[in-house]
């Protein structure tokens, strides 16, 4: 065993776990709904992966060796707790299962539900995401601490806390009824889409502290789409987040300079991402229901489209606004209804819609200043706009933002 | 609850300092301060001269140590502090983020002693 072969040994372990990780989880964890054992007992494969791999090589079937190896050391962990009468139909299932499955031939995908479950109504919605994301793709509680602003410590804890509720709370382990699935299936696309990062939306001035996490949005919508294939939301959300990583390199200038999408350079913008975006939104809008993701999706394609066009269709992006604000009136969409209609219909529109918002919900969000500072300064109201822009200034995180804010208040 | 937000400076952001008043992130920290006042958040605050300033004082066996320089020789020295009132931690940390000094140095936050204990060493 040299050296060159353990490191080459360790990516194919890390590829394996990124590739495997959720399924391997979700099948671990599907009759006992116990992920903390489940991850423990993946955990414990992936360290005797890394040292059989380098001493015989890598398997045929690196993640039926894995699912092997795991459930071997599940069924240690299920005996060590010594919960014998609770787990004994766990224990046996696992143990049949493992004598047939001992080459790893084809085990079922069970990740929806697994998606289902982190992001159920009776686990806090606070949680979906982290939950999701350390589950299905494997991330250390640290990492995701980092993107939400938790302490490492404290993200653990609260993770901790989630898992022990799916245990003992009684949430199902199956994917929701007709009658619930577009309410549940909307949760799933919630946590998604707020791992891909809050902010991405291209608004002006919107901070962008999840953007690190933007990768294993796009990796988990795209498993939702294999396997919820005929879901036109599952679709608009993938097209969304293609759209806006489409314009990823276009936001900065090469001095880190923050760049509003109006002044982006359109040459910057993907064209592989776009067309995949513009692929998943065409097929989206053929089924029945236009809901809230594909319309965000269809604002993002507008704005695309002036890669082609050379100009932004803004009465096109206020239209789809006004149909999101209806459908799903959350403060940032109708901030971005505000923007679009000063637009198409000039700034004095658009702080009417910023008026009608109440005063205690916008007093710490950011793009609320940012955009009405912007509408102040179009019409003239210098100190006013000053005053506005002071506020958004302060409420923003990302030092790129700031000078960019700072500079517009000059 | 009360948290304090401790901000912490690098040698080249206190040497800025040292030159004059005029500190590039000065826009930023007024446009922070005004943000926390409005947000009805602000109790308190203030910003410390630069470290070198700074004189220790011990008492060892009822003798006088004084020393020159702050009391920590670590790299980023305390350079001001903030007091605010918020409903968690993560309201706290939210606020760090945003502070101009989270970008150009480090901010600690940590609650305040409760209010119990407070009033028990203020009598």
């Amino acid at each position: 065993m040299n050296e060159t072969n353990q490191e080459a040994t360790r990516r194919t372990v890390e590829r394996v776990a990124r590739e495997s990780y959720g399924r391997l989880v979700a099948y671990l964890s599907v009759h006992t709904h116990d992920l903390a054992s489940a991850e423990d007992a993946l955990s414990n494969a992936l360290v005797s992966a890394l040292t059989h791999w380098t001493q015989q090589g890598v398997p045929q079937n690196p993640e039926g060796w894995l699912m092997t190896a795991a459930r071997r050391s599940l069924i240690d962990v299920i005996r060590h707790q010594r919960v014998a009468l609770a787990s004994e139909p766990t224990l046996k299932l696992l143990q049949q299962d493992s004598t047939e499955t001992m080459t790893g031939t084809e085990f079922p995908d069970e990740r929806l539900k697994l998606l289902f479950v982190c992001a159920h109504p009776a686990i806090d919605p606070a949680m979906h995401t982290p939950l999701m994301l350390q589950t299905v793709l494997g991330l250390e509680a640290a990492r995701i601490g980092q993107a939400f602003l938790i302490a490492p410590k404290t993200m653990g804890q609260r993770l901790f806390r989630a898992k022990t509720k799916v245990r003992s709370g009684g949430i199902p382990f199956e994917i929701p009824q007709e009658h619930d699935l577009p309410e549940r299936l909307e949760a799933v696309l919630e946590a998604i889409y707020a791992a891909f990062g809050i902010g991405w939306d291209d608004m002006v001035g919107a901070d962008q502290r999840g953007r690190n996490l933007a990768e294993e949005g796009i990796w988990l919508a795209r498993v939702l789409l294999q396997l919820m294939p005929t879901e036109g939301e599952v679709q608009g959300l993938l097209a969304l987040m293609l759209h806006c990583e489409a314009r990823r390199s276009a936001r900065r200038g090469p001095d880190g300079r923050y760049i509003p999408i109006s002044e982006q350079d359109p040459k910057l913008w993907s064209l592989p991402l776009i067309q995949e975006a513009e692929r998943h939104l065409a097929e989206a809008f053929q089924r029945d229901r236009v809901g809230r993701f594909q319309l965000e999706a269809a604002i993002q394609s507008v704005h695309a489209e002036r890669a082609r066009s050379g100009r932004t269709e803004w009465p096109a992006i206020a239209r789809f606004y006004e149909q999101l604000v209806r459908i799903s009136p959350a403060l940032g969409t109708r901030i971005g209804y505000a923007a679009a209609v000063a637009e198409a219909n000039g700034p004095e529109a658009g702080l009417k819609l910023l008026d009608d918002i109440k005063a205690e919900a916008m007093s710490g969000y950011q793009p609320y200043w940012a955009v009405r500072a912007h509408l102040l300064q179009r019409i003239g109201k210098v100190s006013d706009a000053t005053d506005a822009y002071d506020r958004a200034i302060g409420l923003a995180e990302d030092p790129a933002i700031k000078e960019f804010l700072l500079q517009k208040r000059c | 609850m009360q948290f304090a937000l401790m901000i912490y400076h690098t040698p080249q952001e206190f040497d800025m300092r040292k030159k004059d008043y005029s500190d590039p992130h000065l826009g930023a920290w007024r446009a922070y301060y005004k943000a926390l006042v409005e947000a009805g958040v602000y109790v308190g605050a203030n910003a410390l001269e630069v470290p070198e300033t700074g004189t220790t004082v011990r008492l060892k066996e009822g003798k006088r140590r004084v020393q020159d320089g702050p009391y920590a020789d670590t790299k980023e020295q305390l350079a001001g502090f903030i007091i605010l009132e918020l409903p968690s931690i993560d309201a706290a940390l939210e606020w760090a983020a945003r502070c101009p000094g989270a970008s150009i140095g480090a901010v600690e936050v940590r609650p305040l002693a409760p209010e119990a204990m407070r009033r028990g060493f203020t009598g």
